[in-house]
């Protein structure tokens, strides 16, 4: 049967109610499958899932673009290749290795990434809080910041963030990247928030009494006995969460932060905006976030299916 | 050869109720290199009532799902009322007119309550008319014993419950012959009974069954003609008395000592 | 509506907070355009995505390599690179190669950024959908086509009756959380100029210099359709449940 060779069936993680036998009878897959989109419900995100033919494809297409280009490039004029080759090392690392353009990116995700896990985890413990009014706080900063389009929160920060901090004794400036890190880091706090709580609540509540039966007091048990089960089963959205964040890093370029495609559309324009140009450049760009994302949601789906067996 | 054009329940065929309703004739099957049925041959009489067992993998499902067109066979042909289920031209929809099919899973549809099951195909299958089919339909719950079950999911009903849905719901289409495929192994013991006497009222009022089942007791007491099948083949057959108290081959010997 | 716009009126003029829509008739118009726009734009991506989703389902189900190669290559590159790129790509790559009229002395693309929104913004999703639908589909169990075709269904009527219907109710969460998603990625379309709610509110508040305001009209105008969206879906996704199945 079709169904049952279907992948998801060894990564269920929440299954054993009563009405299996039911179930199995009817729609083997169907409940499966429901639970698994009521986990990326709550984690925000989809399962990328990944094979290592596809970035064959990708090669091909940039193969196609180049191929293309170049029928339609005026021999007078710089090839779109050589125009590429020209001007990668800009849009990769900026001018004179600045750690701008692509290296921008990377590391916007990389401080975006350590703020926004510190802020999401302490907002998710506080979503799970015996207090209500810091459990309901929580909840609606989670729930606000998690609908909330990123590119609007993007703005809000890029715009009515000062530019510079006066602290009496010292003035910290902050650059336009640094506000767009403070912008990203909030949608992925209010999404990891929810991936703690949901990892917390998805453990048997047996652990909680069997805790407090040993006199465990709650501070114990949640870093003693809770969180380092959690832990494993956070790792895999955290990290698909990371490659998300990298994907969204090109929004800044709206408000003018000097990364990858801010660089492209600079290096298009001291090209003389070509049209043939386009597409190679577009299609590059494409394919150096392609080549850095892939290896990691390929890894991110083995953490899982390594961690789906074990646990 | 019947004339697969016709419409109407066997009306076009030339078929007369003194030959066999389904008549096997040396059937051979493979799934690729495993071959299944090497061979079988049966009659079933209308009105007849024969049960078909043997150990697991003995190819005794294989050969009802072949009469059904739902497995194609490789040589050999299957007459159902004259039909030939064998002919690359057959007309499915004129089968499964005749030919009603249970299933061990039930296999009702779970988005449909109990009544909507047995009122989908006649529906939209057959065309049939709304009003004429519900009446039908409630005919057929009362005849399974579920009254008051009518708009309950599959969901929300028992193995045997779903069970005799699905029984209705074949009902419904008005055939002349039921296979029965294994329809009480997916049950809770105690709901095995209800199904059986669903199945035994059919077989009394004549309809024409095949079944596929475990159930000895049930085969010795409903059956006309019991068949043993082993590795693909009929290794013997009888009426029950006969078949159960004096088996002669020892495959069956040895079957029927370790299940009786 | 008088009193209404006199209220924030009076707020500008004793508190400062300059909610110029509510009392402009000029802003309030460029406004509620907006809110067509983005509501526009929302359904056709929607529509487009799930039409995508349709025939790049059905396209898996191909027997040709070829084909369900290139519809895995196709997924895997919309779900790997970053959506905005992806906008920006098919509006100045494609739509510089797609055919223009002369539209009175400037030449008119066939299709505007609108509509590279949409394409752009469906293939994204689409991309997503595509998978659904196909695990939606691998969900029915094989034995229950089995039933229908017993009961003398065609291929045709039991994926009408029968497998659709149950596709559609396994992978109808899937779907709303994509959809949820969707939504929220239109406003990269503000980076083609399509006169949306972000790229509209942007202009208000260059012109009004009321940045603050018009973000948290923002916030109240997404947050709140995210909200109206979640809602109508966990409804139907309730009355579209299959009754006792947990």
């Amino acid at each position: 049967m079709v169904a049952l060779d279907h992948k998801g069936m060894s990564d269920n993680r929440t299954a054993g109610t009563s009405d299996e036998k039911v179930f199995e009878v009817l729609l083997p897959v169907a409940r499966q499958q429901r639970s698994q989109a009521m986990i990326e419900r709550l984690e925000g995100t989809f399962r990328l899932n990944l094979h290592p033919h596809h970035a064959i494809w990708m090669f091909l297409l940039f193969i196609l673009a180049v191929g293309t280009a170049h029928a339609q490039a005026p021999k007078e004029l710089i090839s779109p290749i050589d125009a590429l080759i020209k001007w990668s090392p800009f849009i990769l690392w900026g001018p004179e290795g600045g750690l701008t353009g692509f290296s921008l990116n990377i590391i916007i995700s990389f401080f975006a990434m350590l703020f926004g896990t510190i802020a999401g985890v302490a907002l998710g413990l506080m979503q799970i809080s015996l207090l209500l009014p810091v459990r309901t706080g929580s909840w609606i900063v989670t729930q606000f910041f998690r609908n909330s389009p990123w590119l609007v929160l993007l703005f809000t920060i890029m715009l009515l963030f000062p530019f510079e901090i006066d602290l009496g004794f010292v003035v910290i400036p902050i650059p336009d990247w640094m506000k767009a890190v403070i912008g990203f880091s909030l949608p992925v706090m209010a999404n990891l928030s929810e991936v703690v709580r949901g990892a917390v609540r998805s453990l048997p509540s047996g652990q909680w009494e069997s805790a407090e039966s040993l006199a465990f007091n709650r501070r114990e048990t949640l870093w003693m006995i809770i969180l380092p089960q959690c832990f494993k089963r956070m790792i895999p959205p955290w990290i698909n969460w990371y490659c998300i964040l990298t994907m969204s890093t090109p929004l800044c370029s709206i408000m003018g932060v000097e990364e990858s495609v801010t660089y492209t559309a600079q290096a298009l324009n001291a090209e003389g905006d070509r049209p043939e140009l386009l597409p190679v450049f577009y299609v590059f760009l494409l394919l150096i976030h392609f080549i850095y994302t892939y290896p990691i949601a390929r890894w991110s789906i083995q953490l899982e299916k390594k961690f789906a067996i074990k646990l | 050869m019947a004339s697969p054009s016709q419409s109407g329940n066997g009306s076009g065929t030339n078929w007369t109720p003194d030959q066999p309703m389904v008549s096997i004739k040396d059937v051979h099957k493979s799934f690729g290199d495993l071959e299944v049925l090497k061979g079988v041959s049966l009659d079933v009489m209308k009105g007849e009532c024969i049960c078909i067992i043997g150990p697991s993998g003995s190819g005794k499902s294989t050969l009802i799902r072949c009469v059904n067109a739902l497995n194609d066979i490789q040589q050999g042909s299957i007459l159902v009322e004259g039909l030939e289920v064998n002919d690359p031209n057959l007309d499915k929809l004129e089968l499964r007119k005749k030919v009603g099919m249970v299933f061990q899973q039930y296999n009702l549809f779970p988005h449909k309550t109990a009544i909507e099951n047995i009122m989908m195909a006649p529906i939209t299958v057959l065309k049939q008319d709304k009003d004429e089919v519900a009446e039908h339909a409630n005919s057929l719950i009362k005849k399974v014993r579920l009254e008051g079950k009518e708009n309950s999911y599959p969901g929300e009903l028992s193995g045997g419950q779903q069970q005799r849905v699905a029984i209705a719901r074949s009902l419904a289409m008005s055939p002349d012959v039921m296979l029965f495929d294994e329809v009480t192994a997916a049950l809770d013991p105690e709901t095995v009974k209800e199904v059986l006497n669903t199945i035994q009222e059919l077989a009394e009022e004549g309809m024409t069954c095949i079944l596929v089942t475990h159930e000895m007791g049930f085969a010795r007491e409903v059956a006309n003609h019991i068949y043993f099948t082993d590795f693909g083949l009929i290794v013997e057959h009888g009426a029950p008395a006969t078949f159960f108290d004096d088996a002669k081959d020892p495959r069956t010997k040895e079957f029927l000592s370790q299940i009786l | 509506m008088e009193l209404f716009g006199d209220y924030f009126k009076q707020l500008y003029d004793t508190s400062g907070w300059n909610f110029v829509i509510f009392y402009d008739q000029v802003e309030w118009q460029r406004f509620v355009e907006a809110i067509w726009t983005t509501i526009k734009l929302i359904i056709a991506c929607l529509i487009f995505s799930l039409i995508v989703g349709f025939v790049g389902a059905w396209a898996q189900g191909a027997q040709s390599k070829i084909v369900r190669n290139v519809i895995a290559g196709y997924i895997q590159f919309f779900r790997n690179t970053p959506p905005f790129v992806q906008i920006l790509f098919f509006y100045f790559v494609l739509g510089n190669l797609t055919p223009s009229y002369d539209a009175g002395g400037y030449q008119e693309a066939y299709i505007g950024s609108f509509g590279w929104a949409v394409i752009s913004l469906g293939f994204f999703a689409g991309a997503f959908n595509t998978e659904i639908f196909r695990s939606g589909i691998e969900a029915v169990p094989e034995s229950t086509v089995e039933a229908a075709s017993a009961l003398g269904y065609t291929r045709l009527q039991s994926y009408i009756h029968v497998v659709f219907p149950l596709a559609f109710r396994v992978c109808l969460p899937a779907l709303n959380n994509n959809l949820v998603n969707l939504l929220k990625t239109t406003t990269l379309a503000y980076g083609i100029a399509v006169p949306e709610m972000m790229y509209t509110a942007n202009q208000i508040w260059s012109d009004n210099v009321n940045v603050p305001e018009m973000m948290i009209v923002l916030f109240f105008f997404y947050v709140g359709l995210v909200a109206i969206l979640v809602y109508g879906m966990s409804r139907w996704e309730r009355s579209m449940k299959i009754p006792g199945y947990g």
